[in-house]
């Protein structure tokens, strides 16, 4: 493949096939990759150690990277001045759920808008993208008036029932994806008399699977790192996320940036390992150009 | 965009039915958490309301009302400074770093995470890790400055530094972008760049002939997708801004430097409990950020390339 060779030719770095300088176009590389990934990972060392550092070196100008000695009384301030176990059950209940809404719904609405044919089809799927451009803003008062108005806030329910309506983003992933999969498969079972929801159920299901895993995992990071919508339903500290908890942490003790820190670390560490593990559908759907 | 085929023994009307009700939950969900609160909004702009008492219809006058308040211009000047510094740094930091991911390197999911974890912590532990690596005294942004002998700016609590601490912050979680950009340099013909070396075409050249144009539909999608986001900006300046110790309507940064759109709407539908304002103000929003798309999408014949071959 000529692409190897050619990789990076727009920064002119050729990569010479036995060049005489080779080695030293291969050290200027990875220099530069590292000289990156440093500038984005950099922040992150910060707050590791940070959150292990006694807290008179916190206060330490000019500041050190490395704790001198290391202490965990950040990770236990963190878990025992604010309920943070409390939090962290009401934000995994609210993630759980929307991701179950996510998986339950989105598909659905995503087969009729793929694979099924009905009058009205075009124009609902220009709702789904009309839907997706609007400014949360607008529709942001008239919603929290009418969970006001049925009594649901300060309940999670604002938070949670919109996913079990069908994200527009996910439908038009899922959509998207539908569309490559062969009617073939369909045609045939159809033949075979299953009904449309049994087809939709054991055949479109299972070959979605990445779609859906996709949809998944950003559903999970977004409700789990979701700020605003927390900030306007939630009211009742039993039932903050971790958002919110972090949040009214520093306007009650001050800045105590150890125990910040430290809370700030379990906070990201769940994302991180979902990232982890789910690496390569994150990746990809990024790369779908769709997703940020 | 039409890949079912109808299947010729079904009825249409029985076909309506199956899509309905496959897709009835977006069909409410449309109905109740976008129609009605669009109407509902467009209602409640021209009204005095607050959670306590009923809309009383006022015509324009929060329209009108907008235009005589400072801070509305404020928390304007502000959003807009956010996205048109930032949208065109982010752009070019994504571009920047797509060429160093695509040499040829070992490990290439690896970079790629590392670049892409900003993207996937808590917008509020970011805001608060970079108060930390952005506070003048104890914090490391200013320690590599003074390294490199820079000066040093009071980034948090200087007037005319809180925006760009706020671009700062949201240009952290560029890494998406710049994925985006990967996936689309590699997709640039290869041929292109050898026909362009055979012609003695210098890496300048090249990227300015070759890769611009080759990679300006992706630019386009990623500049109406980025503005929108910016336009938008909340918890990241909101974060930034708090104050220890005071509530919600305090964040607003040195000078109000950091009180973004979003943050002055929020403030005064849920703060202030001005609803008929706030709703006023998410219509703006609205179209600033529809004129600002269209006149980008107007622009595009100018300066993006579609490869038709």
């Amino acid at each position: 493949m000529t692409t190897a060779e050619y990789q990076g030719a727009a920064l002119g770095e050729r990569v010479p096939v036995g060049g005489r300088f080779g080695w030293l176009m291969t050290i200027y590389r990875y220099a530069l990759v590292i000289l990156l990934a440093l500038v984005f990972v950099f922040p992150f060392i910060v707050m590791l150690t940070t959150a292990f550092k006694v807290s008179d070196e916190i206060f330490m100008a000019p500041p050190e990277l490395l704790p001198r000695s290391w202490t965990l009384d950040h990770f236990v301030g963190a878990l025992t001045q604010i309920p943070f176990f409390r939090f962290l059950l009401n934000t995994v209940v609210i993630a759980g759920l929307s991701v179950l809404g996510t998986v339950l719904v989105s598909p659905l609405v995503a087969y009729s808008l793929s694979k099924l044919r009905w009058k009205g089809r075009n124009l609902l799927f220009i709702m789904v993208l009309a839907t997706m451009m609007l400014p949360p803003q607008v529709t942001l008062i008239p919603i929290y008036m009418m969970w006001n108005k049925v009594g649901a806030t300060g309940t999670i329910l604002p938070l949670i029932v919109p996913a079990f309506l069908g994200t527009p983003f996910f439908i038009f992933l899922i959509r998207q994806f539908l569309l490559s999969v062969p009617d073939e498969l369909i045609e045939a079972a159809k033949v075979d008399g299953a009904s449309e929801f049994r087809i939709y159920w054991s055949i479109v299901l299972p070959i979605a699977r990445p779609a859906l895993i996709t949809s998944a995992v950003f559903q999970f990071v977004w409700a789990w790192t979701d700020f605003l919508y927390p900030l306007i339903y939630l009211n009742d500290e039993e039932s903050y996320t971790l958002s919110i908890g972090l949040y009214s942490f520093l306007g009650e003790h001050g800045v105590q940036w150890g125990p910040l820190m430290a809370s700030c670390v379990l906070f990201t560490l769940p994302a991180f390992l979902i990232f982890l593990v789910f690496q390569r559908y994150f990746i990809g759907g990024i790369a779908t150009g769709a997703l940020k | 965009m039409q890949s079912a085929r109808p299947t010729p023994s079904e009825p249409t009307g029985r076909a309506l039915l199956k899509g309905l009700a496959f897709a009835s939950p977006f069909i409410i969900g449309f109905l109740v958490l976008y129609l009605w609160p669009i109407l509902a909004s467009g209602y409640y702009s021209l009204t005095d309301f607050s959670l306590f008492k009923a809309p009383k219809w006022v015509g324009l006058a929060n329209y009108e009302r907008m235009i005589s308040d400072a801070k509305f211009w404020k928390s304007l000047y502000n959003t807009l400074f956010f996205t048109f510094v930032g949208v065109p740094v982010d752009i070019a930091i994504s571009i920047a770093g797509a060429h160093i991911l695509n040499q040829k390197l070992k490990g290439q999911p690896l970079w790629r995470a590392l670049v892409y974890l900003p993207s996937i912590v808590p917008a509020v532990a970011a805001g608060f890790l970079w108060r930390w690596l952005l506070n003048a005294q104890y914090g490391f942004v200013n320690e590599i400055l003074r390294w490199f002998r820079i000066p040093q700016p009071n980034w948090l609590l200087d007037a005319s530094w809180g925006g760009i601490s706020v671009i700062v912050l949201m240009l952290w979680t560029v890494g998406g972008t710049m994925l985006i950009y990967l996936a689309a340099l590699k997709n640039v013909p290869q041929e292109l760049y050898e026909a362009a070396e055979l012609d003695g075409a210098g890496p300048l050249r090249r990227f300015w002939h070759i890769t611009w144009p080759m990679i300006s539909p992706v630019t386009l999608f990623q500049v109406i997708v980025l503005i929108i986001a910016f336009l938008q900006v909340f918890t990241q300046p909101f974060v930034l801004s708090k104050d220890p110790g005071l509530g919600t309507q305090t964040a607003t940064g040195p000078g109000d430097s950091m009180l973004s759109y979003s943050i002055y709407l929020f403030q005064n539908g849920f703060t202030f409990l001005k609803m008929g304002y706030a709703s006023a103000m998410a219509w703006v929003l609205l179209f600033v950020t529809l004129a600002i798309t269209l006149l980008i999408l107007w622009s595009a014949k100018k300066w993006v390339f579609y490869d038709n071959r």
